[in-house]
């Protein structure tokens, strides 16, 4: 019976101890969930979501917002935010909108008429320029948000789709491969 | 130490690599003839980019004369490479032209209209002999200075391979002259051909890396390659220059497998050879450097196998650099009915042109053209039945089967998981599949995405820093203009003397706002925006702004 | 001029699925004929059955998933599924459970899983099992071989047989059937029998079953055809063989009495058949090499277990089930080294995925 009691409490001891020094030893700063999920939205800060910018969004997704309100992030964007939140993929709120080619802002510098709206839109200080003189796009550093063109009283911002070079080329997705496509055509093969 | 080999008697000891296959070599096709000098195309269309790493600067403009090797492109960057015309005449167009790449897209190049005198530029710089007089430093310049790159295809700036780096003590020199593709020759005929400067060369590279010995491996099926290497090696009395003959098996021509073949070693994953003490250079390079080094000639020619059952006299050629591809094959005796498609490189890892009006660059070491008769339609995939012949062929024991699984569910970390960038591409997969599935176009895939979002990622991290540097900006920017408007009031309620301690009533209005604004806030739901990921700067500003703000709402 | 382009390699070895196939069905037909031989006709008749039912459903399910027929039968792949259920049901089996067997192999473990190449399990070894166990006494009621069978059935009377079950006149079925002799072996050891006494019976041959050692054999020489042919490797047989041998090796050598000599165990019921033609089947075997041993010689230990502690005679079938649902798990643990992998490369490697993570 005794020396029941004592073992108990030694074990209690024993992992008592342990636990502590785990919440020492382990102890995180902050919280690292909404850090990873803005980790993985695209950064464009476009607001698209409803949100004032990637981060905000980030925080309401950690807070049970539904992760398809990114366009720019598309569904690699949602699937990979299901999967680390381990909810369900859903469809995209905005399909059409995810569709579209990335883009860079580009100024008609001939139009632009130097207001400064557009260098106060643009989230990333990516329009270079001064009052009354004009403003041009750095089009390394745009992300394609088109938060610049309804404040510009000139039209004069367009967005132009980012050309595919040599370098960012992709291999496609092989089409040769039948049985990815169902409902393809496939001819007898011959036994050859 | 191992002067006294024959050429077929190597008792050095060789190793394997997993998997692997015996192809049907076809090397003698190309073989027959003589190596052909070539007549001056009407122009040289010479891309900017023919090698791994930055593009060079473009130092010519349009309407300039060149010389045959006057400098046309700059190298710009550490990893990069000049690149020089190869004939004399005039410059043309410097614009995007066609160039052989699997995309089939534009990329920027330098159009010479030769002159057809093919006349050398006058101020090349003086020939290096003996080169042992020069030390390492100024060999290494002059091989930048000449553009070379790997020819055995991969087109690495060999002046970066030559300089591997303090801490890093080279002790082999292992020449690649396996050429393990069926078709390509132009190893083999350039060693026949060019052997005592080959070996020049791998002096030259011995002594710019400061190795003791080479091991040049070759494949067995070239018998007269061997011997002429040999004879050039026991007439310079080379002893610890060493030619080793390696049996024929496809892909030992791969840099990590001959370094395995011939020494046991694996380069580690993600390393390169120089991690192990290893520096591996293909022959062609080696003459490249040669040429270079003790005749003060850039790189602007190399041996070109035109070849394939679709080419009426197959042969190996010098080609000058930029030369288009439809000059070649008529050089060849033109095309042969029912051509199906036009290679560039070996059928193992070249990849189609859409087009033969395209220029052959440093890159460029075979034109195979295949006839329908010869290379049948592949028929289209089926499901893939796990047999895994394609893991017993890989040579990077990697599980090709798992990858295309997860390459073609778009599972891209799962592909990393399973190691997809230690894949070669060497194409012994897709060779033996039964199912004739597309695996290395799978993987291409898979590769090239991954590295798209790679730079997505790290764009999205640039703008991120950037939208969060403009934050805190505005938040400064609007506690500064909050601060000055605050200083002005006081001095004007100071003038204007308030009966009441201003400090007291000040505080009890400011606290009674903050009460009111937390209530609405909290009704609202609202929470303020980008305050969190500040710096404790940051925080302390935006408090006291806030502060300033609430004491004098304006 | 303009070509056509696709991607490298640009040379193929000529080889396709339906050759694997082929030459599978050509290994088996040594096996095929010793059946027909020692079991009679009934053995090429349910093969007929089993072919007709398990092609026949699979056109169907493509037509309902709106597929092309033609490529995924031309595959030879139901055949072999057919085929390989076929062989492991008995002579006599009424028509209809033959076809609930090869629909159910081809429909629900072959198709809805995903067609050939995502099934988990093995086809013919789910659809013998469903069979045995809603059907254990169908199942179980085999023929004597051809020298102890004193009313062997023409080719008339056995289809008459299969297709109505009807007897010939005077015969019962008691006078026609007969336990297979591992039914028979292990029935009476959970008697208390001796081996010996056991072995006093007509039913055993020299090492195993009458008739039953024989088509083992041809079985035997099927798989040494596909190892030549470089169809399958050697790891799986080798592995399942060999550690059945030394599992009932060290049962003999324990107990002889109450242990079957273990070529008892290796030319017995389904071991052959299993060891080179279903365990085998790549779909649903391991892919490492390393894993296909472990597979294998789990196999081996699975058939040892059953047959010595199980409810049914024989093994092999609920074994490779069994070791099909462990097969993903295995590969996943049995990858292969990298080129260029280290000891220590791999260490820091996963120090560093554990920091990201």
């Amino acid at each position: 019976m005794f020396t029941a009691i004592v073992t108990i409490t030694m074990l209690a001891i024993l992992f008592g101890l342990l636990l502590g020094y785990a919440s020492i030893k382990f102890h995180v700063d902050g919280d690292p969930i909404v850090d990873q999920i803005d980790s993985l939205l695209p950064q464009t800060q476009c607001g698209q979501c409803g949100y004032a910018g990637c981060r905000p969004y980030a925080e309401a997704i950690a807070d049970g917002e539904i992760a398809n309100k990114c366009p720019p992030g598309g569904e690699v964007t949602m699937i990979a935010l299901s999967e680390l939140l381990g909810r369900d993929p859903v469809t995209l709120e905005d399909a059409e909108a995810a569709e579209k080619p990335k883009s860079v802002a580009f100024i008609v510098e001939e139009e632009c008429i130097g207001c400064t709206l557009c260098i106060q839109a643009c989230p990333v200080d990516a329009i270079l320029g001064a009052a009354k003189s004009m403003h041009t796009v750095i089009s390394n550093e745009c992300t394609g948000c088109e938060l610049c063109i309804p404040p510009c009283p000139v039209e004069c911002i367009h967005m132009h789709p980012v050309e595919e070079g040599i370098t960012s080329w992709k291999w496609p997705f092989p089409q040769s491969d039948q049985s990815n496509q169902p409902e393809a055509e496939q001819p007898i093969r011959e036994a050859s | 130490m191992h002067s006294q080999k024959t050429a077929f008697s190597t008792k050095r000891k060789l190793w394997d690599f997993h998997g692997g296959l015996h192809l049907d070599d076809k090397k003698t096709m190309s073989l027959q003839a003589d190596i052909a000098k070539l007549p001056v195309p009407d122009k040289v269309i010479i891309p900017i980019q023919q090698h791994i790493g930055e593009a060079p600067e473009v130092i010519v403009k349009v309407g300039d004369k060149v010389a045959k090797g006057q400098l046309i492109a700059q190298a710009k960057d550490y990893v990069s490479a000049s690149i020089h015309a190869s004939t004399s005449g005039t410059v043309i167009a410097i614009d995007e032209q066609a160039v052989p790449h699997p995309s089939g897209l534009k990329d920027l190049c330098i159009t010479i209209e030769a002159d057809c005198n093919d006349a050398w530029y006058e101020d090349l710089p003086e020939p290096m002999q003996p080169f042992l007089d020069y030390s390492e430093a100024e060999l290494r310049d002059r091989i930048r200075w000449a553009g070379i790159v790997g020819l055995g295809g991969a087109t690495f700036p060999s002046g970066v391979k030559l300089n591997p780096g303090p801490g890093k003590d080279i002790q082999t020199l292992i020449v690649n002259a396996a050429e393990c593709e069926p078709y390509i020759t132009c190893d083999d005929a350039l060693m026949q051909s060019h052997a005592d400067e080959i070996l020049q060369g791998i002096l030259i590279t011995l002594h710019v890396i400061q190795a003791g010995h080479c091991l040049i491996g070759i494949e067995d099926n070239k018998p007269d390659a061997i011997k002429a290497m040999q004879t050039a090696i026991d007439k310079a009395g080379a002893g610890h220059v060493e030619i080793v003959v390696i049996p024929t098996v496809y892909p030992s021509g791969g840099e990590k497998q001959l370094i395995k073949i011939l020494t046991g070693k694996e380069v580690p994953r993600h390393g390169i050879p120089a991690d192990i003490g290893i520096v591996c250079h293909n022959v062609a390079t080696l003459y490249a450097i040669y040429e270079a080094v003790e005749l003060g000639k850039p790189l602007i020619s190399r041996l070109v196998t035109v070849t394939g059952e679709g080419v009426a006299e197959p042969k190996n050629m010098l080609v000058a650099n930029g030369t288009p591809i439809n000059f070649l094959v008529e050089q060849a005796g033109g095309y042969r009915k029912n051509v199906k498609e036009l290679i560039l490189g070996g059928p193992m890892m070249g990849f189609t042109l859409h087009d033969d009006n395209l220029p052959a660059s440093k890159g460029t070491n075979c034109i195979l053209v295949t006839t329908k008769q010869d290379a049948p339609e592949n028929s289209p995939a089926m499901a893939c039945i796990r047999c895994g012949k394609c893991a017993s062929v890989c040579p990077a024991s990697l599980l090709p089967q798992q990858l295309y699984w997860f390459a073609r569910a778009k599972d891209f970390d799962n592909v990393q998981e399973y190691n997809l960038f230690d894949c070669i591409e060497c194409g012994c997969c897709a060779h033996v599949c039964p199912s004739h599935i597309p695996l290395v176009q799978y993987y291409r895939f898979a590769k090239t995405e991954v590295w798209a979002r790679e730079e997505e990622k790290r764009k999205a991290d640039i703008a991120r820093r950037r939208h969060e540097f403009r934050e805190a900006r505005l938040a400064r920017i609007k506690a500064e203009k909050d601060a000055k408007l605050r200083k002005k009031k006081e001095a004007l309620n100071a003038k204007s003397g308030v009966a009441k301690d201003p400090q007291k009533a000040a505080i009890e209005a400011a606290m009674k706002r903050v009460a009111e604004k937390k209530k609405k806030l909290q009704d609202a739901g609202v929470k303020p925006a980008n305050t969190e990921n500040l710096t404790q700067a940051q925080q302390k500003q935006i408090e006291a702004a806030d502060k300033r703000r609430e004491d004098n709402p304006s | 001029m303009k070509f056509v382009t696709s991607t490298s390699p640009h040379t193929f070895k000529p080889n396709s699925v339906q050759k694997v196939m082929l030459e599978v069905l050509l290994a088996l037909i040594p096996g095929i004929i010793a059946m027909t031989w020692y079991f009679g006709w009934g053995v090429l008749i349910n093969v007929c059955i089993a072919v007709i039912a398990a092609v026949g459903s699979e056109a169907l399910v493509m037509k309902l998933r709106n597929r092309p027929v033609m490529p995924v039968i031309s595959d030879l792949s139901a055949v072999v599924t057919a085929v390989l259920l076929a062989l492991a049901i008995p002579p006599l089996l009424p028509w209809w459970l033959t076809v609930i067997g090869a629909v159910f192999a081809i429909v629900i473990v072959k198709q809805l899983y995903g067609g050939l190449g995502y099934n988990p399990f093995n086809p013919a070894m789910a659809a013998y099992v469903l069979l045995l166990v809603s059907w254990p006494s169908h199942m179980t009621s085999w023929l004597p071989p051809i020298m102890l069978n004193e009313h062997p059935l023409d080719f008339i009377q056995t289809l008459t047989v299969i297709f109505t079950g009807a007897l010939p006149a005077g015969l019962d079925w008691d006078a026609i059937s007969s336990a297979t002799p591992l039914d028979e072996m292990f029935t009476r050891l959970d008697l208390n029998q001796m081996i010996e006494e056991i072995r006093q019976s007509q039913l055993w041959g020299d090492f195993g079953g009458r008739g039953w050692e024989w088509v083992n054999n041809w079985y035997l020489l099927g798989g040494l055809y596909l190892l030549y042919r470089k169809v399958i490797s050697w790891h799986i047989p080798v592995a399942m063989i060999g550690s059945l041998l030394v599992l009932s090796s060290m049962g003999y050598l324990a107990d002889p009495a109450t242990h079957p000599f273990p070529a008892f165990h290796i030319f017995s019921g389904g071991v052959m058949l299993g060891a080179f033609f279903i365990a085998t089947d790549p779909v649903s075997a391991c892919t490492t090499k390393k894993g296909q041993l472990i597979y294998g010689a789990s196999i081996g230990a699975l058939v040892f277990v059953i047959r010595n502690w199980g409810g049914y005679p024989d093994a092999v079938a609920f074994a490779v089930l069994l070791m099909n649902m462990a097969a993903p798990t295995i590969d996943y643990y049995t990858q292969p080294r990298v080129f260029g992998e280290t000891q220590k490369a791999d260490l820091t490697e996963t120090a560093e995925r554990d920091k990201h993570d």
